[in-house]
């Protein structure tokens, strides 16, 4: 066991703590930071930045542009680019489909989609849920029916992140309805959104935002190669892919990055005069925060440590679970931090809210989603429970 | 003690929910009506105004009912129920309630009269920027010009301050906080109105030697503001129960329809157990602010019961608010599904006015001063 970073990984974290602060736009940077809404544009440029030194995909295999890096480097390379307010690269490319496509896809695929992947020159978006598929995944109904040289893909989607960008989506489709389980049946098939036949329609959230939609597939006609990997073996596929999703969005970096803010923003208000930072049930509740994010950064150093040949900790969904949680604890302080200042929401000119307050309840009520995407605070207990515990 | 209403009550209670429901009751009606400006519908706002509650807590003479806590009590949970965007507590209970405090009997006469017949809607000019839920003022302050007075500074948020007709407002005057009316046409103020994450309407409020008359006699009125707030907390934790019911009630439905590994989700113990922690938050809450309620109705301390209340209801409020959308699922956070808003709604009303930690810090405060809590009357001090 050893408490301290060695030299060579304070000089590394100094590295990653200078790029991130020196190379990647401080416009864009400080978007992030606010809570602000980031542009496609954007997106793509900050990830071209992070791709140009290496450092969009540093978890790939090495010969597709990866790193091998120690898990602890990971961490660290995730931390700081987080504390630094960099846009983080799009996960659907480089947590998802890219991990996926360098252990599953042929040669030609990798080929033909890996460099473009990471250099976000194809922005992807992930096919999965469907309206009666969300939690239950394997009950999804989309299918793909062989007919020559082509798939037909019928059925919708939803839930489609950001699907309003993206060049190319993975789908989980039925290709065997007949299997006997029904996570047999099921395949992994990439094409293009601008298919014909492929509709998005956006749907609203209740922070007034515009960042999932529903896509529909009438008679999509996909070349047989954009298959991955084998026929009806989508669901392993689909169980690497969300594993290694769950590591990602604890997201423990942006929560201090949050908890700093809130604490700079609680010595601006005062109350009676003081100080809303010497309130002790303020400072209270921001140690007890403290203290649970150095709980998760602890364990996520301890998991993330032990994960074997890149597959996922199964104690990942405890990551997963109170990553989520503490995400939403640090946009709840916010809000209330803000308190009163923060119903001025949707103020533009004329107003003098200061704008960390103004997003600050949209915030919070958009990070409700963080419990229930990317497999729900109630599926990952449901994991502990059964392969953790065995109940 | 007694919890139940009387008939009155009841008719009460059916009328309002009778008018409400045909509003709103449809929640699509709800995001068209927030969608545009005032944010509210004046159709309804007048039938409010028609069936006299709009003068509910106002004495007869004066225009109004002469009702007490408790029918006030009923039209904010029947509000929260479908979350209707009308200001009834900004404007009736806040506002007019600080006109009715402290105005003089002609002020009474006249802007309370208003009030009730749905023709003047006031508001309450109070927040200030960088202080908060505090009872005194001190961005606005107040200049005597010969008879009148005259108003400088900036509040904000004021909830409805863009279309309010007239504008309770409190500054700085010497000796403590003082209350005043400004017009909504006065010369030196500007408004500028948005939208609020609930779907209701703010206000920054500029004041530049704006003219002012003086609410009631002048002087220090802290203690009436601190009263009238403490009012409008408790109107926010009925309003905030009816929401609670309506969130609760609307996920028990989702659960027994939505469909994931081939049954509906009420199979799950872990979901149902669940919305039983809701109902318990929810009738904890209910509890307290009807006794709230029946502290006011009967003079009693009416700031603790406040707090009481806003505690209990600010916590039960985030429970039911955020496990109403997790039960839920994706949708729970998609705008044209109900539920979200409702937790937006039960969001603000933690925020206009103090939340849970506010109301926790100040009983902190008092916890010494009692051996026993006893919320039937005296405390036991052996
Ligand atoms: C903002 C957002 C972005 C998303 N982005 C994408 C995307 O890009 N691509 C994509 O494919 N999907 C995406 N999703 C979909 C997401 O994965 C699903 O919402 C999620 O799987 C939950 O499914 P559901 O919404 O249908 O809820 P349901 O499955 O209907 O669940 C409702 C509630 O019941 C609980 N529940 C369900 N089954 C059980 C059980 N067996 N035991 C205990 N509790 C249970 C759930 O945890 C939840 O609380 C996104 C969702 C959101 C909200």
């Amino acid at each position: 066991m050893r408490l301290q970073l060695s030299p060579e990984l304070e000089a590394f974290r100094e590295e990653m703590r200078t790029f991130f602060t020196t190379e990647v736009p401080q416009e864009i940077r400080d978007k992030v930071a606010a809570h602000r809404h980031v542009s496609k544009d954007e997106y793509v440029e900050a990830q071209r930045v992070l791709n140009a030194a290496g450092l969009a995909v540093p978890h790939w295999p090495v010969e597709w542009g990866g790193r091998d890096w120690t898990p602890l480097q990971r961490h660290i390379w995730r931390e700081e680019m987080q504390l630094a307010g960099v846009p983080e690269p799009l996960a659907f490319n480089t947590s998802m489909i890219g991990p996926v496509l360098a252990a599953f896809g042929n040669q030609e695929q990798k080929e033909r989609f890996l460099a473009k992947t990471a250099n976000l020159d194809i922005w992807w978006c992930q096919g999965f849920s469907e309206p009666d598929a969300g939690s239950d995944l394997a009950s999804l109904r989309t299918t793909a029916v062989r007919d020559g040289d082509d798939w037909v893909v019928n059925g919708q989607k939803t839930w489609t992140t950001l699907g309003q960008h993206a060049d190319w989506i993975f789908c989980l489709v039925r290709t065997d309805p007949a299997a006997e389980k029904k996570q047999r049946g099921i395949s992994l098939l990439v094409f293009p959104m601008d298919t014909p036949g492929v509709t998005l329609r956006p749907i609203e959230l209740i922070d007034g935002g515009f960042e999932v939609n529903e896509v529909f597939f009438e008679d999509v006609r996909v070349p047989a190669e954009n298959l991955i990997g084998e026929e009806n073996r989508g669901w392993d596929y689909a169980k690497f892919l969300l594993g290694n999703e769950r590591v990602g969005i604890a997201r423990i970096g942006a929560t201090k990055k949050m908890l700093a803010q809130a604490k700079e923003h609680a010595r601006e208000i005062t109350v009676d005069g003081r100080p809303l930072l010497e309130d002790p049930f303020m400072a209270t509740r921001i140690a007890e925060l403290e203290n649970e994010l150095v709980a998760l950064e602890l364990t996520a150093l301890r998991v993330v440590a032990n994960s074997a040949d890149g597959r996922p900790h199964p104690a990942s969904s405890v990551l997963k679970l109170k990553g989520s949680e503490l995400q939403q604890a640090a946009t709840e302080l916010l809000v209330d931090i803000a308190g009163p200042l923060s119903v001025a929401s949707f103020a533009d000119g004329g107003s003098d809210v200061p704008d960390w307050a103004r997003v600050a309840a949209p915030h919070y009520l958009n990070y409700r989603k963080v419990s229930i995407y990317g497999g729900s605070s109630e599926v990952q207990r449901t994991i502990i429970a059964g392969t953790i515990l065995g109940l | 003690m007694d919890f139940t209403f009387d008939s009155e009550q009841n008719d009460l209670r059916e009328a309002v929910r009778g008018l409400l429901e045909r509003a709103y009751g449809d929640s699509e009606a709800r995001r068209k009506v927030v969608g545009n400006d005032p944010g509210f519908d004046e159709k309804t706002w007048s039938r409010l105004a028609e069936m006299g509650l709009l003068g509910l807590p106002f004495a007869e003479e004066h225009g109004g009912m002469g009702a007490g806590p408790i029918e006030v009590a009923i039209v904010a949970e029947e509000i929260g129920r479908v979350i209707a965007p009308e200001p009834f507590i900004e404007a009736v209970v806040l506002a007019g309630g600080l006109i009715a405090a402290v105005g003089t009997d002609a002020q009474k006469g006249e802007l309370l009269a208003a009030v009730a017949e749905g023709t003047t809607v006031p508001a309450f000019a109070h927040a200030e920027i960088g202080t908060r839920w505090s009872a005194s003022a001190s961005a606005v302050t107040a200049t005597q010009a010969g008879d009148g007075w005259t108003l400088s500074g900036v509040k904000e948020p004021v909830p409805t301050g863009a279309r309010a007709d007239v504008l309770v407002v409190s500054a700085v005057v010497d000796g403590g906080t003082g209350l005043f009316v400004v017009q909504g046409d006065a010369a030196g103020l500007t408004r500028t109105g948005y939208r609020t994450h609930d779907g209701t309407r703010a206000a920054n409020v500029r004041f530049d030697g704006t003219p002012a008359t003086l609410l009631g006699a002048g002087g220090d009125q802290t203690a009436a503001i601190e009263r009238a707030l403490a009012e409008a907390r408790i109107a926010y934790s009925h309003e905030a129960i009816g929401a609670m019911d309506t969130a609760l009630r609307t996920t028990a439905e989702y659960l027994k329809t939505r469909k994931q590994f081939g049954v509906t989700l009420n199979k799950f113990q872990t979901l149902t157990h669940r919305a039983a922690d809701m109902y318990v938050s929810l009738e904890l809450a209910r509890s307290t602010a009807l006794w709230a309620s029946m502290v006011q109705d009967a003079g009693g301390d009416v700031l603790s019961a406040a707090d009481r209340a806003r505690l209990q209801t600010s916590r039960a409020g985030r429970h039911v608010g955020k496990e109403a959308i997790q039960l839920h699922g994706g949708i729970g956070v998609t705008a044209e599904y109900s539920v979200g808003h409702y937790t937006s709604r039960l969001t603000a009303i933690d925020h206009l006015l103090g939340d849970g930690d506010f109301a926790a810090a100040r009983l902190a405060r008092t916890v010494a001063d009692q051996e026993t809590v006893d919320p039937l009357g005296a405390p036991y001090t052996g």
